[in-house]
């Protein structure tokens, strides 16, 4: 019973009660996202692997770049078997995945005596309010220039909206971060007295993120911006805004419960896509303001060859990716009532 | 709905491929050369191409001062100054003959870059779409699973492995960062050649059907070409300015090309350290940087409106 | 006494596009009493559609109502200030329209889509309207209608979608329902379906009815009046008895071909006379029919059409030539082919211009 025509049957894996529920819209919701966690697991490996690859193929070691000394061949060696680099190499490999398994990273080389886990976990925090706050003016911004230029079309409000935007999401995010700091703290330092946007030794969290989010939002918005306007103009060409007219429909009916409902399911998909842009966003920003996050940590772990490191955050950026992507496809399902779980 | 009565509708057999493309390529041109953003971005980027060229002409003839000539006296001063049209770098070295050689390296990445991106994206779109099924499934989800991770760590990883063995080598260094910028980005036109691979054995396959088991692959490229010709390079154009965004990031984070070759991205890094005292170290490179994208994508645009296929009459 | 419920007089409708102005509605005059299902047939592109859509003011840019007056009830639409208008659509006027796939939003399910047609004009609360969309739907026949109410459109099947449009447009009970082309994008079997189920709507309710159609057999069966409309005007008018046993316009009576008879073996076909319709924004000189007209004569390739002229008990038309002043053998001619040029050699002078055409 459970093999059917070559392939198993829909609920032969799973428990009983998972099966009575793939019967119902709910339950292939389910399934589907049970499925797509499963999935997550060839994404990490196959990250980990061609990362693992990559480091191994670099010549010298993690000890050459120690601050310019010349570290002695026993310190070496004893560095090296401390950190267990003596081992032939799929031996590492092997130890390593066993490691991850249960989420351990490793010890940085750079930073004696820590953990990976640890200095993830210390940058997780700029990084996560730098991310989230960018997210949160992305999105309500983004779609209200769209939207707004689409139902003004071809007026002052459509030109002046899109100019903005085709002109933002030209410049790369650094070079807009590079401007805005020449902006404000050189040129208007009269009213700023260097303080509140710029990048400084000592990072609070709290005052020194205008320029930062605003710098990593600019170019999704842009882009959410331009989006949103096409397929909104798109949606109220279409014969049920017609028939919502016909039917005497308020304004604002018609454009929240018709156009909007439909237009706004195109852009939801790109919120997916928009994390990947993110998190490499937030490398290049907290570059330029020099925020400790994991965006900086994963660039000066790449320069110093911490292997540990590097392998530690690439993963935690797939699986906040793979994440992001799974959420929003979940939330597709539920906006978009044609869409087929399969 | 056709709110609009328009007179007969003229449908093209499919396939009837030749002369109507040249048509095609005219009209589109005309259209091109209507949108007037488009013609803007083209101009600047034939006068990118002119200065690319000749900058190294501008040196030897002594009308620009060398780029890599270091000044210990003249370090880090304004523009128009001793000789300095915009001013030097950190190291005395003349910020505009500089920032007219960096156009050669963005240039250089944007363009080449492509040129690497489309065997790749061409063979595994073409080969996803020809061959179907199994092949076709690993490929896109091979595809889903490399899209999925950020461009820009990979690449850093990738250069950051490679950079140690190319060190002082500039043609090295440009091969390295330009495959790894390739690397990342050619799942676009993978799945754009993939997806017109398919729509065609979609109409073919049905007159093929009767003769051999699959539409020979001639006839696929036949079809292919006139018809996707188009959006590839559409793609391609839009890549362009994405090469160039890439390489300048890496540079900036200082793991592009390595001085003393001037590039962009290498000059807002160093320009940024003495942002106070000399702004214009940092703003002239990044408005380099932005207006060049710009244009880029302009022309992308101008393109895609005047090669869309919908818009024909 | 008939009451006119509807009265448009010399509507003038006109985009205005880069390659010109196109006429689509050209001096349309024509009324609708209460109660009444009147017909309104023509090929694609002749002004019918945007007849209807004027007189709801739906008329799509780069369009605009230029000139002239509609009155429903006396009041002129063309003057209503956006409440009125709003008020005035779904419910003194409501419209179906051809493709109900494409016409019903797809991402909400149809019970609230009926419901909020009626929400919106205050007739009733949420929760009568949610009963009373069951009532409506188990009225155009929809089975299971509780249920129904909370499936998608891609849900329904195609004629059930339609029976879902017509439930919407009848929630209001309007007192005129403009049906463009209701029957044209289903199945013909489901087609057959949906007439039955507006003749016995018609009965149960009577409302009065616009029908948009170029099918002809669609205007037999359901309408007691029929204008017949070619590049943006109205070129005959009259009962459907009258229309169908002499039709005087050489297009009238083109269409008309098209109907299947039991006495001639021919099947049911879309209309198509030789040629196509005009551009509208660069017409032909004279009359707008002539280049296809079986029974062209030299007056009509010069002078713009006549004014509509009385050709029987309430029928008017307006053709130079008229049906009743064409020669038996050129009639049969042009019945054996459409490209008939030899008639137009055959015809004499139309004497018929001294008695028939009297003024306006």
């Amino acid at each position: 019973m459970a093999v059917i025509s070559g392939r198993p049957a829909r609920g032969a894996l799973l428990p009983s009660r998972l099966v009575s529920l793939g019967n119902s819209r709910t339950g292939s919701l389910v399934v589907f996202i049970i499925r797509r966690i499963l999935w997550l697991i060839p994404i990490l490996f196959f990250v980990i692997t061609i990362t693992f690859v990559l480091m191994h193929l670099a010549p010298g070691s993690p000890w050459d770049k120690n601050g310019g000394r010349q570290l002695s061949q026993t310190v070496v060696n004893n560095l090296n078997a401390r950190y267990g680099l003596n081992k032939p190499v799929y031996q590492q490999y092997g130890l390593y995945l066993w490691n991850v398994a249960h989420f351990d990273f490793g010890l940085s080389y750079q930073y004696q005596g820590k953990t990976v886990s640890a200095l993830l976990l210390e940058g997780w925090k700029y990084t996560a309010t730098l991310g989230t706050l960018a997210f949160l003016l992305i999105v309500p911004v983004g779609v209200s220039l769209g939207v707004l230029a689409a139902l003004r079309q071809n007026t002052r409000i459509d030109y002046i909206t899109m100019g903005f935007s085709t002109f933002a999401a030209s410049f790369p995010n650094f070079v807009v971060g590079m401007l805005m700091v020449v902006a404000f703290s050189v040129l208007l330092y009269k009213w700023t007295q260097g303080s509140f946007f710029l990048p400084s030794a000592d990072f609070a969290l709290d005052d020194h993120l205008v320029l930062p989010v605003i710098t990593l939002a600019l170019f999704p918005i842009a882009y959410t911006a331009r989006l949103t306007r096409a397929s909104t103009l798109e949606t109220i060409r279409q014969d049920y805004i017609r028939t919502a007219w016909a039917k005497g429909l308020p304004e604002r009916l018609v454009v929240i419960k018709h156009v909007l409902k439909n237009s706004l399911i195109p852009v939801v998909t790109t919120l997916g896509p928009l994390f990947a842009f993110l998190v490499t966003g937030s490398v290049i920003v907290e570059q330029i303001f020099n925020i400790p996050g994991i965006g900086r940590a994963f660039v000066t772990a790449v320069a110093s060859y911490d292997y540990p490191m590097i392998l530690g955050t690439s993963i935690l950026f797939a699986i906040v990716i793979a994440i992001a992507n799974l959420v929003v496809d979940v939330l597709y399902v539920f906006i978009d009532p044609r869409v087929r779980l399969t | 709905m056709a709110a609009i009565p328009v007179g007969a509708l003229e449908q093209s057999a499919d396939w009837e491929v030749p002369e109507q493309q040249i048509g095609l390529w005219q009209d589109a041109w005309h259209r091109f050369r209507r949108n007037r953003l488009a013609i803007v971005g083209a101009t600047v980027v034939l006068l990118l191409v002119v200065i690319a060229i000749t900058a190294p002409l501008l040196v030897h003839f002594k009308l620009i001062p060398d780029p890599y000539t270091q000044q210990v006296e003249n370090i880090e001063v304004g523009p128009v100054t001793a000789g300095h049209l915009l001013g030097t770098d950190e190291l005395g070295r003349d910020t505009f003959s500089r920032l007219l050689y960096g156009s050669r390296v963005s240039l250089a990445v944007g363009i080449l870059v492509q040129f690497i991106i489309l065997p790749i994206g061409l063979g595994i779109g073409l080969a996803a779409g020809y061959f179907g099924g199994r092949i076709d499934n690993i490929l896109m989800r091979f595809t889903d699973i490399w899209y999925a991770f950020p461009d820009l760590l990979f690449v850093l990883v990738v250069v950051s492995v490679f950079q140690q063995y190319t060190f002082g080598n500039v043609i090295a260094q440009m091969v390295m960062i330009f495959g790894a910028i390739a690397l990342v980005n050619w799942v676009g036109l993978a799945r754009l050649v993939r997806g017109q691979v398919l729509s065609i054995k979609e109409k073919e396959f049905i007159e093929a059907a009767r003769s051999s088991g699959s539409p020979p692959m001639k006839l696929i490229l036949k079809h292919l070409l006139p018809n996707s010709l188009g959006p590839i390079i559409v793609t391609l154009t839009f890549g362009i300015p994405q090469a160039i965004f890439l390489e300048a990031v890496l540079s900036f984070i200082g793991f592009g090309i390595q001085p003393p070759t001037p590039t962009w991205g290498q000059m807002v890094n160093s320009g940024y350290e003495s942002i106070y005292a000399n702004p214009s170290s940092v703003v002239f490179p990044a408005i380099a940087i932005g207006f060049t994208l710009l244009a880029f994508s302009f022309i992308g645009d101008g393109l895609r409106d005047a090669l869309d296929p919908r818009m024909r009459r | 006494m008939a009451q006119t419920l509807l009265q448009v007089e010399d509507l003038h409708t006109q985009f205005f596009t880069s390659r010109g102005v196109v006429r689509a509605v050209d001096g349309v005059t024509f009324h609708v009493n209460a109660g009444e299902t009147l017909g309104v047939v023509g090929e694609s592109g002749c002004g019918k559609t945007m007849t209807a859509l004027s007189i709801l003011r739906l008329v799509p840019d780069p369009g605009r109502i230029t000139s002239g007056s509609i009155l429903f009830r006396s009041k002129d639409v063309t003057k209503m200030t956006d409440e009125e208008i709003r008020e005035f659509r779904g419910n003194d006027v409501a419209m179906i329209f051809q493709d109900p796939m494409t016409s019903l939003n797809p991402v909400t399910k149809i019970g609230p889509q009926i419901e909020e047609a009626m929400t919106a004009h205050d007739r009733f609360t949420e929760a009568l309207a949610r009963g009373r969309v069951v009532e409506l739907l188990k009225r155009v026949r929809v089975p299971a209608a509780e249920s129904r109410v909370k499936d998608y459109p891609h849900q329904f099947s195609g004629g059930m979608r339609q029976r879902a449009m017509i439930a919407m447009g009848l929630s209001n009970e309007p007192s005129l329902l403009i049906a463009d082309e209701p029957t044209t994008a289903l199945d013909v079997t489901v087609q057959a379906q949906i007439i039955q189920l507006m003749k016995q709507l018609n009965r149960e309710l009577g409302t009065a009815m616009m029908l948009i159609t170029h099918n002809m057999a669609l205007v037999a069966s359901l309408c007691q009046r029929v204008i017949v409309m070619y590049a943006g005007r109205i070129v005959e008018e009259g009962p459907v008895e009258q229309i169908f046993k002499s039709p005087q316009h050489p297009y009238t009576w083109s269409l008309l071909r098209s109907v299947p008879r039991v006495d001639e073996a021919r099947k049911d076909r879309l209309v198509s006379i030789k040629g196509l319709p005009p551009d509208l924004s660069h017409p032909p000189p004279g009359c707008k029919f002539h280049p296809r007209c079986p029974f062209v004569i030299d007056k009509c390739k010069v002078d713009p059409e006549p004014e509509l002229a009385e050709v029987g008990p309430a029928q008017v038309a307006r053709c130079w030539v008229l049906m009743r002043n064409v020669k038996d053998e050129d009639v049969t001619a042009a019945k054996q082919s459409a490209l008939s040029k030899d008639a137009v050699a055959k015809l004499k002078e139309p004497t018929g211009q001294v008695s028939g055409n009297a003024g306006g």
